[in-house]
């Protein structure tokens, strides 16, 4: 398979589950949560592109490390979420600049799916189909936990476990994407497909649904181009989604 | 009669502060129950320790096996979902068929179905919100200020509501409220909260002038209907 087919394919799926997973985001106002956890993610990035291993699997325990400190600050202080995101996060690109190898420091800021392995990528995909399933699963329940945690609590949901799968997907996500699109650029991937969808659907179905088909539309977009115009894959993906969401404001007018 | 809920010694602190001290009551099969008090006196807060929602203290023993509705208060987040009404009802898995059902005991019709939540009057989603805890069938129903924001003509419409329902289904519903006029309509009995419990009995009984002003603490001035 050609190297632009592998990396063509990997964006795909990683575009629709992020823009799928970024549909449930958007109502619990946490599309932003996925920059600050990639920007955390880049001291896992950094020592990933060192020694030579898949940068999803160097990211993923430094987004976890992220969320568990959040968490832990949120419950020790009475600060904003906010406030404590931006200590963590900003904490995680300082650290990174230590030991980032500057040549290849675009790949860490803004992603590249050009080269992805073999391996790497049929990995990826097969993530990508479970976090799609897993979504698909815990999807009704977790609007109405959005909607509201008393009322999902009334109905015997366990509100906490049902927060815990989705914070694991979110760290999934974010690991998946800054390959696709580095740790500067990972809450676009889940946050402008679902807003776009958010500005067509009249229904739940159909919000899902424009997602996740956003989602893979501007990731093929973008990677496409890249390979016509040699521009880097990563910005074009995220400009190609602000292009079709500028696009169907217009449309809807 | 039946008891089908046993309320013994309640408390509850929240962020240490005590929101409920020492309640205990009883609540018969198919009563009207009203919970009164001033703003901040933990008649939510009941509700939500009522139905294991907030940590507490004490005992809280439902019938075995009894089916719980809840009508929260406000759903603020509600619009940021597109959501039709039909697929609202379909989060707690309730078909088309029994959606539909459910719509015309509180006076609506099919075709609301298809619309957005988010489009709703506030009177049309206050009774969405109620169909929502009936579609499950429920023998208790625990309804958090069923009149807020919603102007007099639906209010009336509610109310008539909550009556038909009292009268058809046998329905034990426990509500909080500010409206004295509705308790005279509608229950059986009052409880008065301001974090204790400072009265239980028939409203004829409990809301005299000096009751609730005690109550209130003079924030409000009442009389008595005269009927």
């Amino acid at each position: 398979m050609s190297q632009f087919l592998l990396s063509l394919l990997s964006g795909i799926f990683i575009g629709g589950a992020a823009g799928f997973l970024g549909s449930l985001m958007l109502p619990k106002r946490m599309s932003l949560a996925a920059g600050p956890l990639g920007h955390l993610a880049l001291p896992g990035i950094a020592l990933a592109l060192i020694y030579g291993f898949d940068i999803s699997l160097g990211a993923f325990p430094f987004v976890i490390l992220g969320i568990v400190l959040i968490w832990f600050f949120e419950r020790r202080t009475k600060l904003p979420t906010e406030a404590l995101t931006a200590v963590v996060f900003a904490t995680g690109v300082a650290v990174a600049f230590f030991f980032l190898p500057i040549e290849q420091a675009e790949a860490a800021l803004v992603g590249d799916i050009s080269s992805i392995q073999f391996s790497d990528a049929i990995f990826s995909i097969a993530l990508c189909i479970l976090i799609v399933f897993i979504v698909k699963a815990i999807y009704s329940n977790m609007i109405l936990i959005n909607i509201s945690e008393d009322l999902a609590k009334s109905q015997r949901i366990s509100v906490g476990r049902y927060n815990l799968v989705y914070l694991l997907l979110i760290a999934l996500i974010v690991a998946l994407g800054v390959k696709v699109v580095g740790g500067l650029l990972t809450a676009a991937i889940v946050a402008i497909p679902a807003a776009t969808s958010r500005n067509l659907a009249k229904n739940l179905t159909q919000y899902k649904f424009l997602s996740l088909s956003f989602g893979v539309l501007s990731s093929a977009a973008g990677i496409i181009i890249s390979h016509l115009t040699s521009l880097p894959a990563g910005p074009l993906i995220i400009v190609s989604s602000t292009f079709l969401f500028v696009i169907f404001i217009i449309f809807k007018r | 009669m039946n008891i089908i809920l046993e309320v013994k010694n309640l408390s509850v602190r929240l962020n240490g502060e005590d929101v409920l001290i020492d309640l205990s009551f009883d609540v018969y099969d198919g009563e009207v129950l009203a919970i009164l008090g001033p703003n901040g006196a933990g008649k939510t807060t009941l509700l939500k320790a009522l139905l294991g929602i907030v940590p507490y203290e004490g005992i809280v023993k439902w019938r075995e096996g009894v089916r719980i509705g809840y009508v929260p208060q406000r759903l603020p987040f509600i619009k940021d979902v597109p959501l039709s009404v039909k697929e609202f009802f379909q989060l707690e898995n309730a078909s088309e068929n029994e959606a539909g059902e459910i719509l015309k005991p509180i006076g609506l019709g099919k075709e609301i179905l298809k619309k957005k939540v988010g489009d709703l009057s506030s009177g049309q989603f206050q009774r969405i919100l109620i169909g929502w805890a009936l579609a499950l069938d429920p023998d208790v129903l625990l309804f958090d200020e069923p009149l807020t924001g919603i102007d007099i003509g639906g209010q009336e419409s509610v109310y008539n509501l909550l009556e038909r329902l009292k009268e058809t289904k046998n329905l034990t519903i426990l509500f909080v409220t500010h409206e004295l006029s509705v308790v005279y309509r509608l229950t059986d009995r009052v409880l008065c909260l301001n974090k204790r419990m400072l009265c239980s009995g028939a409203p004829k009984e409990m809301l005299t002038p000096e009751a609730i002003s005690n109550l209130y603490a003079n924030i409000v001035k009442f009389y008595q209907h005269k009927h």
